[in-house]
């Protein structure tokens, strides 16, 4: 134990085994009054577990739980939460057709004296919430479903914020903000701390733990390997004892070849809905052997110009032409066929089926060629499903394990090598490293690179301004529907895109009017 | 044994649970009937066996494509009343002042037309029109089911022997033939169970039925096509229901418009205690095959020990229920 305040949690020599298989071997962690500490490792280093048993959602196979110094054991999620110990979860647990303020008091509504709910005293404290962590512009009546996923990043967060937590688990709280929503997540956890809550921060972006985490223990495969104040501790020291030495390469742009055209746009347009950003006119080409970054905050109108290039707006109109050929047409799947490709920003509503193996996922897009005379040989689907396996480094105990056994970073993988197996002329990646640990997030996007250079064209959007730094060969950036700034990577600065990002585009300027 | 075998094994068993019932329950009514093991009764048992089988086995596509169909036991009573209109009465062109009667063979080709129509009907209203397919073939049970007294102004159609001198007989072969002493409708449920085992599992399409069952939106943007899979498998079903219809018009020799009432509720328990999920994308036909027949079994047993009628509900009801807990149990395991 070091300095400061007295642990207010604590776990000792917690094991956890499942089926046979152990998550955690042993682990010690405490937690301070008043402090944040970050547990970091990769995925299926056990931080999850550990996570879950903190907050009760698990129950720990041998070890104890000792809270405020008095051994504790949680028979569930709810009792934890009854001591104060909240958890948001990474994959955000809301009810989408349940409104803000609902979505807050789910389970624990504010009641009248007559028993019924308690509307108005639940929107004000939902507008409370919500003004505490810089948004006040959500209405608390909307349907949480509308809003965009960082929103309801936000919503998660207000729910724990409404009730009186002490102890706050945050699994992975920025994976789906904006570089500049990360610093009014940091004020709203500055301000708990100062309030005397304590914050266990699980987190894959690592200047990000410097930044806001008061110490640091790093686990791998089950184990702590490092625990320090993160005063005493820098990036490398952190990726040294995640991954046990190999040290991580940094991915570096190439400059922009001038192949053929394989993306053209055309003044594409997305009216305006509730939850959704509407799209202004966008025009711009993607040539083979190109990575472009879409680099914008939140709300910038990526995703919806992924989703309409794929042909899942039915209103949006434009000119698109892929390879010479006009797809405008064409359903998603005949895009597809085409050689459209899109990686969703959320694996698991849109990227994977969960109820199939490794393999199956792997060929989904391709299987009707892979099916010649309309017998679908699995012996000769798992030959042909292996080289991408390979190729994307698929860490799968087998071509039939079920895909939800692989770690987030692996199905990742998998959803980009189903991409890639369809031998697509575009690749679409939204967001392509989100919630994957740093190992894998640099092969991800050095398998971005590799594909450019077999003569694909990749086009990333991406809201970590590294990351689209150091993959990209061209970033474009997207601020309120429209193409704000278009640039190779090279004139490319982390204070010229931020700037971009948050410029507020004139009316009726075309902003890429000089390409 | 060293534990980890011991689990394995354990999941094994539990993974065969419904064959496993099969066998047991069989066995179970053969030292309690000696009437059980006779060819007379495994002929009769295998006869309704093969009704529910086939509709269970169309009804498996549906949901293992996250859809459900309540229409296909009118969709087999409608398709049984216009076999026994065409083959009673003819086709009736009043323009012409015309009876034409068909072929027997193309009786039963528009009989299975009208099925696949009525199929492609709920899956346009599912697929297109996004109406839930609880509701879309809720509509098409009642649709389907007046539009079969209508036809037969609620009456049944005698007699569908037909008459050498119109060229239709042969139709009720279908119910009473037999070949190498199987009945007809019983190697139509083997036919028909062999090439969905084999579309399920072993073609481009039964991959993307589990797909879009599996995660609708992920399918999607795989760039299968989500819309023509619901459509087709809705036509399946169709298909299946109106092979049912013919079957029963054929056994009995007459169509009546009543008939296949309350089947879709037999075609889901044969497709549940096959442990296929309801939420769609995992299942397979074997498993519905053998609970098709483990819901034979215990009626035709039962009926054999004397079990009143009443009693055959209750427990037919507490083993599906009993079906779906062991499932989620497993489900939880693994």
């Amino acid at each position: 134990m070091t300095s400061g305040g007295a642990p207010v949690l604590e776990a000792r020599r917690v094991v956890k085994t499942y089926a046979g298989t152990t998550a955690l071997a042993g682990v010690d962690f405490y937690l301070e009054s008043g402090r944040v500490h970050a547990l970091i490792g990769e995925n299926g280093a056990g931080k999850s577990t550990l996570l879950k048993i903190l907050a009760g959602v698990e129950q720990p196979t041998a070890g104890a739980l000792r809270l405020h110094g008095q051994d504790i054991r949680f028979a569930s999620a709810a009792e934890a939460a009854a001591r104060g110990i909240g958890m948001i979860h990474q994959e955000l647990q809301l009810f989408p057709d349940l409104s803000v303020a609902e979505n807050l008091f789910v389970g624990r509504e504010l009641r009248t004296r007559w028993g019924t709910v308690a509307w108005q005293s639940e929107d004000e404290a939902a507008r409370k919430a919500l003004a505490r962590l810089g948004h006040e512009g959500i209405p608390v009546s909307t349907r949480v479903g509308a809003l965009a996923l960082g929103q309801q990043q936000l919503v998660a967060i207000a729910r724990e914020l409404v009730h009186d937590v002490r102890v706050l688990l945050m699994d992975e709280p920025t994976s789906a903000l904006t570089a500049a929503e990360v610093p009014v997540l940091f004020r709203v956890i500055r301000d708990l701390t100062g309030n005397g809550v304590s914050i266990v921060y699980v987190s894959h972006r690592l200047e990000e733990l410097l930044a806001i985490a008061d110490e640091v223990t790093v686990l791998r495969d089950g184990r702590v390997v490092g625990a320090a104040p993160v005063a005493d501790v820098d990036v490398p020291w952190i990726v040294e004892r995640m991954t046990g030495g190999g040290l991580s390469r940094r991915h570096a742009a190439r400059p922009v070849d001038s192949g053929r055209a394989v993306l053209s746009v055309e003044n594409l347009s997305l009216p305006a809905r509730p939850g959704r950003t509407a799209l202004d006119s966008l025009s711009f080409t993607v040539r083979a052997g190109e990575v472009v970054g879409f680099y914008g905050l939140m709300g910038a109108g990526r995703t919806e110009l992924f989703e309409s290039l794929l042909g899942l707006h039915a209103d949006a109109s434009g000119r698109i032409t892929l390879d010479g050929e006009d797809v405008c047409r064409d359903a998603v799947s005949g895009r597809v066929r085409a050689g459209l490709l899109m990686v969703p920003e959320d694996r698991q509503a849109s990227g994977l089926v969960q109820s199939l193996t490794v393999r199956d996922n792997v060929t989904l897009s391709t299987i009707g060629r892979l099916a010649p005379y309309g017998y679908l040989s699995p012996r000769a689907e798992s030959r042909a499903a292996q080289p991408f396996i390979e190729r994307l480094r698929v860490k799968a105990p087998s071509l039939e394990a079920p895909v939800t056994a692989l770690s987030g970073g692996n199905q990742q993988k998998v959803v980009l090598a189903r991409g890639v197996m369809s031998r697509p002329k575009v690749l679409l990646v939204d967001e392509p490293t989100r919630g994957v640990d740093v190992g894998a997030r640099l092969e991800i996007l050095e398998s971005l690179q590799r594909l450019a250079d077999e003569g694909l064209g990749v086009v990333f959007a991406s809201s970590d301004l590294d990351e689209v730094l150091s993959a990209a060969t061209r970033v474009v950036v997207m601020a309120r529907g429209r193409i704000v700034s278009d640039m190779p990577a090279s004139d490319a600065t982390p204070d010229l895109l931020a700037a971009a990002a948050s410029s507020a585009p004139v009316p009726n300027r075309g902003a890429n009017g000089e390409s | 044994m060293s534990p980890d075998r011991g689990a394995a094994a354990a999941a094994i068993l539990v993974r065969l649970r419904a064959a496993i019932a099969l066998v047991v329950l069989a066995a179970a009514f053969s030292l309690l009937s000696p009437e059980f093991l006779t060819a007379g009764n495994l002929s009769i048992l295998v006869k309704h066996v093969a009704i529910n089988a086939i509709l269970a086995i169309g009804m498996t596509f549906v949901i293992l494509a996250g859809g459900i169909d309540l229409s296909v036991g009118s969709i087999a009573g409608l398709c049984g009343i216009a076999a026994g209109a065409l083959l009673g009465r003819g086709l009736v062109l009043p323009p012409l002042g015309v009876v034409v009667y068909l072929h027997t063979w193309m009786v039963v080709a528009v009989a299975l037309g009208v099925g696949m129509a009525v199929g492609a009907f709920n899956g346009v209203l599912v697929s297109r029109l996004g109406v839930a397919p609880f509701i879309a073939t809720l509509g098409s049970l009642y649709v389907a089911r007046g539009a079969a007294m209508l036809t037969s102004d609620g009456a049944t159609f005698p007699n569908l022997a037909g008459s050498a001198d119109l060229g239709n007989t042969g139709f009720t072969q279908l119910g009473t033939g037999s070949v190498l002493g199987l009945p007809l409708a019983v190697w139509v449920m083997a036919v028909l169970a062999a090439a969905a085992v084999f579309t399920a599992g072993y073609t481009p399409f039964g991959r993307q039925v589990y797909a879009v069952g599996g995660n609708e939106r992920a399918a999607l943007i795989a760039g299968v096509p989500v819309r023509r899979v619901k459509l087709l498998v809705y036509v399946i079903s169709g298909f299946c229901s109106a092979l049912v219809g013919l079957i029963i018009a054929a056994q009995l020799g007459a169509a009546h418009p009543a008939t296949g009432q309350t089947f879709e509720l037999n075609a889901i328990a044969a497709v549940v205690l096959g442990g296929t999920s309801l939420m769609g994308g995992r299942g397979t036909v074997g498993g519905t095959l053998v609970g098709a027949f483990v819901i034979g079994v215990l009626a035709d047993g039962l009926v054999l020990l004397g079990v009143s009628e009443f009693w055959q509900m209750v427990v037919k009801g507490l083993v599906i229920v009993l079906a779906v807990i062991l499932d989620r149990f497993q489900r939880r395991s693994s």
